[in-house]
């Protein structure tokens, strides 16, 4: 009786102890390294080339095991990504949000990386402290509109191409056009991935009239400023007024031809190859401060608390080296000087043409001014959309909303 | 025969030296055997983490940096100060009473309904429990796209020639709009338990209490819902604590918008900790969520035989 206790006991106490106990593998031993990088695409082609340059990799480096990329949903992404972080399962590598670039940077979890001198200045300014660089800015991609012409055509409208052609490509003619559609019953114009929560896509617009959300320096809030009311009275009444852009609560899905235009980033081509419309793709029209591009990003970096740092450093520097870099083209525009060219580019994205390349992707990204971003950003951005929400009703008053947003963060912003 | 008798066996106790294996204490190890495994899961899985929750409130955690560094008080000092806690709380007291009254009353409704011997209510059982064996995420994924502007729910009012509020975009619709689907949800689960227990009651209480002249209203109040009342209060309980914990609909339907008008306390605290990275007080609002469950199943518990049947 007394044996099987013991025996029970014992048993019990290891489940238990084995419960707690977390794997304690060593890195030390000649067992081969897997590494894991996680990433906010499931796109079939993009892991298909992802898996071809690691197997690349593997080919020359057999100390390398398993390249694994986590798919991991856009929406949840940074959230599931640090909660794997604080739960001790750090990936080896990550792509990171430009507007998480300053949390990530800041924070010391990231290892330095090389500098290739090829990069551009104005792509890794978001992912550099103290001169060193802390994530490759692999996608550097410049919002331009897509175009769906046969409905602009039905709407009697001429074509932003045209339009640009004679000069008078401005967010007042877009307006227009974007309202003739809609009154078809499509939608007019859409914002990617703005759904009246993600506020920050709508910089796409208000950079149009030289506004920001808050001071370089990000220390005092702008959503008051002249510049930031005359802008998103343009697009209260864009939505409600003119009704050139879906309600909220409407969803009008471009790609699928249910709208007349979207401001998306460039990398979204890819879901038109089976467009059953035709479409084009053009620069940002001129809003009042004039011409303005802006650039959405993203970058990969390397966790010092991942098990194998250095060996993701080594395999992080071949999978942008120039030649990746080129293949990655066709989906992330590089940010690499040398490859910045239409006929690079042309070469990888054979649903564009030169002239869209040129105009759209070369230009916008020498030029264009990156989404915002922030330490604590997640706070801010949830704060702003709680604030920002009394805007999207027809009676709004859009000077007094603003207003609300700035003493909303203001407090956050001084931090 | 005598050295026999001189040497006991091992079997009898040597006189004047209780045998330690008494019955009693045989009994009490098989019981502690028995729930052994139960209690180890208790305790890793309950006791454990609840004691590492208050050890977290009292730390500063940058999941990020990798810190945890200890500051005491300063998450509760935090937290009194919190501005947006009023209104999280308002929410989550609006939404929790809406759905328990909401859900028991058309629950009890329901059961009663179907509780008549009337063709097809086999069908309209299966119909209302139906949801309850729907994933959640699934059933809400669904329901939102009904509540769209331009969806389901707004196309068949405009039949009638009603033009729909936009439900989960203004200020009071969505949170109705949150606790009509969590209700939908669950109905069917608690119109089980009422059924089970309406058919619990005896008939000839009916009959006698119908001899004596009572209404049918009269026979409801005073025979079938004192005989039901335990279930009452276990449906109760058992909705009480389950609308404290709303998270899916929240962050699927809203996201704790528009404002902060749907931001109950659950997804406000995955929100600080999953989001805005403050581990250390989404901790602190966690333990704050587990005493009012604690406190509000205590009341009630302590409440029961003021109005339960058979506790009285």
């Amino acid at each position: 009786m007394k044996k099987t206790l013991t025996a029970a006991l014992t048993a019990a106490a290891l489940l238990v102890a084995a419960g707690c106990g977390g794997g304690s593998s060593s890195s030390k031993s000649d067992a081969p390294v897997d590494l894991r990088m996680t990433i906010w695409s499931a796109n079939a082609q993009h892991l298909a080339l992802f898996n071809q340059i690691a197997a690349g990799y593997k080919k020359d480096h057999p100390e390398i095991g398993k390249i694994s990329f986590e798919s991991i949903p856009f929406d949840s992404y940074t959230t599931t990504l640090t909660t794997q972080i604080g739960g001790g399962n750090v990936p080896d590598l990550a792509w990171i949000f430009e507007s998480n670039a300053p949390d990530f940077v800041t924070s010391g979890a990231l290892e330095p990386i090389d500098k290739d001198a090829d990069l551009l200045p104005s792509t890794t300014a978001d992912w550099e402290q103290d001169g060193k660089l802390y994530a490759y800015p692999f996608s550097t991609s410049p919002l331009g509109v897509f175009v769906n012409t046969d409905l602009v055509k039905a709407a009697g409208r001429p074509a932003p191409a045209q339009q640009i052609a004679s000069g008078t490509w401005t967010w007042e003619e877009a307006a227009k056009t974007a309202a003739a559609v809609q009154a078809l019953g499509k939608g007019g114009v859409v914002v990617g991935d703005f759904d009246y929560k993600g506020w920050d896509t709508l910089n796409a617009i208000w950079a149009g009239w030289g506004a920001r959300p808050w001071s370089e320096d990000g220390k005092t809030c702008q959503f008051d400023q002249p510049a930031m009311v005359d802008a998103m009275t343009f697009v209260h009444n864009l939505i409600f007024t003119q009704k050139g852009m879906p309600g909220p609560g409407v969803t009008k899905d471009f790609f699928a031809g249910d709208s007349g235009m979207i401001l998306t980033q460039i990398s979204r081509a890819a879901l038109l190859q089976k467009a059953k419309f035709h479409w084009d793709l053009v620069p940002l029209p001129k809003g009042p401060a004039g011409d303005y591009s802006v650039v959405g990003q993203a970058g990969i970096g390397v966790f010092k608390r991942g098990k194998h740092a250095d060996a993701a450093k080594q395999f992080l520097a071949y999978f942008t080296n120039a030649e990746n870099s080129a293949k990655l083209a066709q989906f992330f525009p590089p940010p690499r000087k040398s490859q910045l060219n239409a006929a690079t580019l042309a070469k990888a994205n054979p649903l564009l043409k030169p002239a869209q390349l040129d105009s759209v992707v070369v230009k916008g990204i020498e030029t264009g001014t990156i989404k915002p971003s922030h330490t604590g950003y997640a706070e801010l951005q949830q704060t702003v959309r709680a604030a920002l929400d009394p805007l999207w009703k027809p009676d709004a008053d859009v000077k007094t909303v603003l207003s609300g947003v700035c003493s909303k963060i203001n407090p956050l912003l001084a931090k | 025969m005598t050295l026999l008798l001189d040497k006991p066996t091992s079997r009898v106790a040597p006189a004047g030296k209780a045998p330690y294996w008494t019955m009693r204490r045989r009994d009490t190890l098989a019981g502690w055997l028995m729930v052994a495994p139960q209690l180890a899961g208790i305790v890793v899985f309950v006791l454990v983490p609840l004691g590492l929750v208050v050890w977290y409130s009292l730390h500063e955690w940058n999941v990020l940096a990798g810190t945890f560094n200890f500051v005491g008080a300063e998450n509760y000092k935090a937290m009194a100060s919190d501005a947006r806690l009023g209104p999280v709380l308002r929410a989550t007291g609006l939404f929790s009473v809406g759905l328990v009254v909401l859900n028991l009353s058309l629950a009890l409704f329901l059961a009663v309904l179907l509780n008549q011997k009337l063709r097809g209510t086999v069908v309209f059982r299966t119909l209302f429990f139906s949801p309850v064996v729907v994933t959640l995420v699934a059933w809400t994924i669904v329901w939102g796209f009904l509540l769209q502007d331009n969806g389901g729910v707004n196309a068949f009012l405009n039949l009638f020639g009603i033009d729909g509020p936009n439900w989960l975009r203004s200020g009071g619709t969505a949170m109705v709009s949150v606790i009509v689907v969590q209700l939908f949800k669950n109905v069917g689960l608690n119109m089980v338990l009422f059924l089970a227990a309406l058919q619990g009651v005896p008939a000839e209480l009916y009959e006698a209490a119908r001899i004596d002249g009572a209404s049918a209203w009269a026979r409801f109040r005073r025979v079938t819902v004192p005989l039901i009342s335990p279930t009452i209060l276990l449906t109760m309980i058992l909705t009480i604590v389950g609308s404290l914990q709303v998270f899916a609909q929240i962050a699927v339907l809203t996201q704790g918008g528009p404002g902060t008008s749907t931001t109950v306390l659950v997804y406000y605290l995955y929100q600080q900790a999953f989001q805005f990275h403050h581990f250390g007080y989404g901790a602190t609002l966690s333990l704050v969520l587990f005493l009012i469950v604690l406190v509000l199943t205590a009341v009630q518990w302590r409440m029961r035989r003021r109005w339960v049947f058979h506790e009285a």
